[in-house]
């Protein structure tokens, strides 16, 4: 692909974009250990093991949860190459990048030295495992809940949880019209794209982008307003009521107590 | 300048969480006082907007790409309040669904793009457009500029978040625990990036969008209430004036800034070798106020007066270049 067509990179990030999350939702619809689970147990834990990543100052616990975390998910039905795809591509390889500088720069005692000077120290090379295996630990963490857990119960589960019900609703209707506007915005693009022999120059690009936009903005307000229709005709009321009925089993206990004892060793680890 | 989580210690998270939740409070107070039931879905459908826009690569004058948030884009368009819960709802999706962002560094995200970000960009706006007629020139500027100061502000606030890191949260050996950059290398890292790459994306985003909606008679929230908006320039100048007051606080900060050392302290830093051509530049410059102080003047007093110097001289060419653009606008518009 050309750097400089826009147009290709944009059709290409919004159907990767699109495509993401249809495997995101296939994969909650599985009969998996995960999928079982009461999605209130699998929220806390989530919440819980996130903080006992962020809290912890041993190495050695966050390199085991490394190891441990992906290990329900592929159990779940989860394919492991999609798995990895999603937890280690682009943020813990970012990471990574941005985590190198600070092992030659963090003041310390010599790891590597040459010609008498330290090159890599101690802290330097512990402060970027500790960056990496953070960042990585809590996106596994998020990976799985998310993976494992349709969109639709998670919502019930923010209700469940106090979260104000103006959040919540704005929440998935967001959600549910990113689809729509992507939809639109990817037949816009191949439209144009059908349309433009040639490559366009970055201004000609610049300008059609902001029509782009601007038309989809004022579009985004149409299609609000025929919501905002339906949502009256349907008796709409200020309070989201949700089929969704949650029942604690002793599978849930189990996976509680594994959660709480994870963040018990971390903290007793220190 | 989405944080992930590891970035940040959960004590700063917690601070952030804070920091973010009177903002929603008032924000969905207001969203819910001012408007019936339409506006959950005016927010949403905008909110999805502003996801599917944070995904567009704008290509930029030379040659590189970036993406815009379209904060400023939003607030000018939906009002600063409907902005701060719909790119909040968007930072949640983007944390939970696509790890763009942490869940513990959500309160963080929340307040430096979908709070102060809006709330900027919007207040730079109305300061700017003040009493000029819908649809003129200088009201594309002001979103351009709003949007530009709105996410540079942003970034220096993450640089900030991010740079405390290390002197704060460090175990006994001296081993930085989360982000193991000091302010000296965090701050100007975000900002750099962001004033040249994402500032100016943003700025096209917002103006060329609002140029379209000016052209097919749209009035954005932010001209529907006229009221207060040239009023609110002293708002901006009341800013400038605290950030001005409160430049001293560099007099607590040891050390040079990072990247302008002079040759002594090059040595000192472990450079064996001072190149011959930094050695005959040093002091071809010389400064009116060296080191921004006045001769025969407190510190203090020193660095307010050359911040107030800094601010007036910024203020004038910006003011030229303004009128410059205006004149052009209008010479064509004839």
């Amino acid at each position: 692909m050309k750097r400089k067509d826009a147009l290709s990179q944009n059709i290409f990030s919004v159907t990767q974009g699109l495509e993401s999350a249809i495997t995101t939702e296939q994969y909650g619809r599985y009969n998996g250990l995960l999928q079982r689970l009461d999605p209130r147990v699998k929220l806390a834990t989530f919440v819980v093991l996130t903080a006992a990543v962020s809290f912890t100052g041993n190495l050695a616990a966050l390199a085991v949860m490394l190891v441990l975390v992906p290990l329900p998910g592929v159990l779940s039905g989860i394919k492991p190459g999609s798995l990895l795809k999603r937890i280690v591509l682009f943020v813990p390889v970012f990471t990574a990048v941005i985590a190198i500088p600070a092992l030659f720069i963090t003041q310390g005692d010599p790891l590597l030295s040459a010609g008498g000077h330290a090159v890599v120290t101690v802290q330097g090379a512990r402060t970027a495992a500790f960056l990496v295996l953070r960042v990585t630990d809590s996106l596994s963490l998020g990976a799985l809940l998310v993976l494992t857990t349709p969109w639709t119960k998670l919502l019930a589960t923010f209700r469940w949880f106090r979260i104000p019900s103006l959040f919540v609703s704005i929440l998935s209707m967001t959600y549910r019209y990113i689809f729509v506007l992507l939809h639109t915005v990817n037949n816009m693009f191949l439209a144009r794209k059908s349309r433009t022999p040639g490559t366009l120059t970055a201004k000609e690009n610049r300008k059609w982008l902001g029509h782009t936009l601007a038309a989809t903005m004022v579009k985004s307000l149409h299609i609000s307003e025929q919501v905002y229709s339906a949502m009256l005709s349907r008796g709409y009321r200020d309070d989201r009521l949700t089929a969704a009925r949650f029942k604690l089993h002793y599978k849930d206990l189990l996976w509680l107590f594994f959660a709480s004892a994870a963040l018990a060793l971390s903290v007793w680890t220190g | 300048m989405h944080i992930p989580d590891g970035y940040i210690s959960p004590a700063t998270a917690g601070i952030m969480y804070g920091a973010a939740a009177p903002f929603w409070f008032i924000a969905a107070k207001k969203v819910r006082n001012n408007l019936s039931g339409r506006t959950i879905p005016v927010i949403a459908l905008f909110a999805s907007f502003s996801f599917v826009l944070m995904m567009f690569n704008i290509p930029m004058p030379g040659g590189t790409t970036g993406h815009a948030v379209g904060g400023t884009l939003l607030a000018i368009v939906a009002g600063p309040w409907a902005a701060v819960i719909g790119i909040s709802v968007v930072l949640a999706i983007q944390a939970l669904f696509f790890g763009d962002g942490g869940v513990m560094a959500f309160g963080a995200n929340s307040f430096n793009m979908a709070v102060i970000l809006p709330l900027v960009g919007y207040n730079v706006y109305r300061a700017i457009s003040g009493r000029s007629s819908a649809t003129s020139a200088r009201r594309l500027f002001a979103a351009a500029a709003g949007s530009w100061i709105a996410i540079v502000t942003a970034a220096l606030l993450t640089g900030i978040e991010l740079g405390i890191q290390p002197l704060l949260f460090h175990s006994a050996d001296g081993t930085p625990l989360y982000c193991p950059y000091g302010p000296g290398i965090a701050i100007p890292s975000m900002a750099v990036g962001h004033m040249f790459i994402a500032g100016p994306a943003e700025a096209i985003v917002t103006s060329l969008v609002l140029a379209y909606l000016f052209k097919t008679g749209f009035v954005p929230a932010a001209d529907q209430t006229q009221s207060g908006g040239a009023g609110r320039l002293h708002l901006l100048w009341a800013g400038l004036g605290l950030v001005a007051l409160l430049t001293p606080i560099g007099l607590l900060a040891s050390g040079t800034a990072w990247g302008e050392w002079e040759v002594t302290e090059l040595k000192e830093l472990g450079l064996g070798f001072v190149p011959d051509g930094i050695n005959r530049l040093t002091g071809w410059w010389p400064a009116p106020l060296p080191d921004y102080g006045f001769p025969r003047m407190g510190a203090v007093v020193g660095y307010i007066l050359s911040a107030i110097a800094g601010v007036g001289g910024v203020a004038v060419l910006l003011w030229g270049i303004g009128r410059t653009i205006l004149l052009k606008g209008h010479r064509r518009e004839a």
